[in-house]
């Protein structure tokens, strides 16, 4: 019963939950002078200065180093951008919050569509670099929408957490820039697994990184024509409904006082 | 009594703790909590009010400044949780808690029509359908593709008023917003309001302006600390409310 109003509340709450995806993307664009091709130029543009760096500088020998670079980095900044934009989502909507009744969950589940819909963008950047290096992507890519699902679930818990966490200690949204920045370089993006192989410490903290999972298994699909086995996704799946289960529980304890603290 | 009420209020108490210092900082908490140190001071904004109000009522509530007012509103409306007590409210609710509210000052009036619209539950093509009554409520006609951030804050009351009314809610809940606006406005906004009382429609009215209290309300309740001083007719209330 209780469930079920829960699902009725959500049905009538999910207009909203477009119009502000809707109303995120308009704004983010409007007054810009190319626009909507920002969000392909961008990740092209940082995949350009990232891999001439780590490329010519560093000598990381990777095959299709370019195209190995943005469909690992698209992933990833789908995870960041929708957990930092989550983080903020309810002290943004305060001026609402604290004037009419509206589902809380609804701001950071929100972010993290918009977060989606960035990423669906950034995949014509990926298309582009693929069809620049004359890389023909394997069938198995068409399973592409699996680990975003996943990320997207994980994203939303990590979200939900942050969000509650971020109206009590406002710390938080600090902290959590550093965090990123750390957890960034425990995600094999600009190098290759293999580099760690030899430091087993830095190899097993890699191991229990729940982005390694998500951009690997965005790798093998997009690359590497292989499906990642079943405990491979297990273990994704463990990932995500473990953060999903304790984000909820986290809001649902402590979304009565938000209103007492923005 | 056969027709339930619109509103059931009981026991509602709301306790604010106040913090002597803002904590805002994980070290400060952290520390202050270690040392046990974390002082609150208990603050009742509303101490055991009950009350009902029967559907189609019109229900003023005065009482001055901080004696709670707002704050009841906001548990009716569900936007806070009280600390004891339950409130039971039958229907749907159109809260008008400061006009406004929903509206994002980037976009244009005509986008904020549609947001507002899902902030109060409704689909689109709900919206779609009453666009054209919306619009010309507010008279915005000639403004709707302006940022609203460039509205004055009478334009952007009426857009709010012709969203919250331009369907017949189950319980409207009016606060303080009929002070801002031309006193034309103000004409038909309290004629729309009346053309609700004819309907079903349970209306809850918060107001400084006595007079507006007096033609429209039915009963009223006189709020002062947190405690009801006293509930009734609006014409008794609201004599022993100006003698007070």
């Amino acid at each position: 019963m209780a469930l079920k109003n829960i699902l009725i509340t959500f049905r009538r709450y999910c207009p909203l939950l477009w119009n502000l995806a809707s109303r995120d993307f308009t704004l983010k664009y409007r007054r810009s002078f190319l626009g909507i091709a920002w969000s392909i130029l961008n990740p092209l543009l940082m995949m350009l200065v990232l891999t001439q760096v780590f490329g010519l500088l560093l000598k990381i020998q990777v095959e299709n180093f370019p195209v190995y670079y943005i469909v690992g980095s698209s992933m990833w900044t789908f995870f960041s951008e929708a957990t930092n934009l989550s983080m903020s989502s309810i002290m943004g909507a305060s001026t609402l919050i604290k004037k009419v009744y509206v589902p809380k969950y609804i701001f950071p589940l929100e972010k993290c569509l918009f977060a989606l819909e960035n990423f669906i963008f950034s995949l014509i950047a990926v298309v582009i670099v693929m069809l620049f290096q004359r890389f023909v992507p394997p069938a198995t890519a068409l399973l592409f929408f699996i680990p975003v699902l996943y990320c997207f679930v994980f994203s939303v818990g990590i979200g939900l957490i942050l969000s509650a966490l971020a109206v009590f200690f406002r710390d938080v949204v600090h902290l959590y820039s550093i965090v990123l920045t750390i957890w960034m370089y425990i995600t094999p993006i600009i190098y290759p697994i293999e580099v760690v192989q030899d430091s087993a410490l830095i190899y097993g903290i890699i191991q229990c990184n729940p982005m390694y999972y998500y951009v690997g298994y965005f790798r093998d699909l997009l690359m590497y024509n292989t499906i990642p086995d079943l405990r491979f996704n297990l273990i994704c799946i463990a990932f995500s409904l473990g953060a999903l289960a304790l984000g909820l529980l986290v809001f649902k304890k402590t979304q009565d006082k938000f209103i007492l603290h923005i | 009594m056969a027709e339930p009420y619109a509103i059931e209020v009981k026991d509602v108490s709301m306790h604010f703790n106040m913090n002597k210092e803002k904590l805002e900082n994980l070290k400060e908490y952290f520390i202050k909590f270690m040392k046990r140190d974390l002082r609150y001071e208990k603050f009742a904004a509303l101490e055991d009010i009950s009350f009902q109000i029967a559907k189609g009522d019109v229900f003023g509530i005065v009482g001055l400044n901080g004696s709670g007012k707002s704050t009841l509103l906001k548990v009716i409306s569900g936007i806070l949780k009280p600390t004891t007590g339950s409130v039971i409210t039958r229907g749907q609710i159109a809260p008008l808690i400061e006009l406004g509210a929903g509206f994002d000052m980037e976009l244009t009036a005509r986008e904020n029509i549609f947001l507002n619209g899902s902030v109060l539950g409704y689909s689109k093509k709900y919206m779609q359908e009453r666009f054209d009554q919306i619009v010309e409520f507010s008279e915005m006609q000639d403004f709707l593709d302006t940022p609203m951030k460039n509205y004055s804050s009478g334009m952007v009351a009426r857009v709010g008023f012709a969203i919250a009314t331009m369907t017949i809610p189950d319980i409207l809940i009016v606060d303080e917003i009929l002070a801002v606006g031309d006193f034309r406005f103000q004409e038909k906004c309290e004629n729309r309001i009346r053309e609700m009382l004819e309907g079903d429609t349970t209306v809850l009215i918060v107001s400084h302006s006595i007079d507006q209290i007096e033609r429209l309300c039915k009963h009223c309740l006189w709020l002062e600390h947190g405690h009801i001083k006293m509930i009734g007719e609006t014409e008794e209330v609201c004599n022993a409310y100006k003698k007070g």
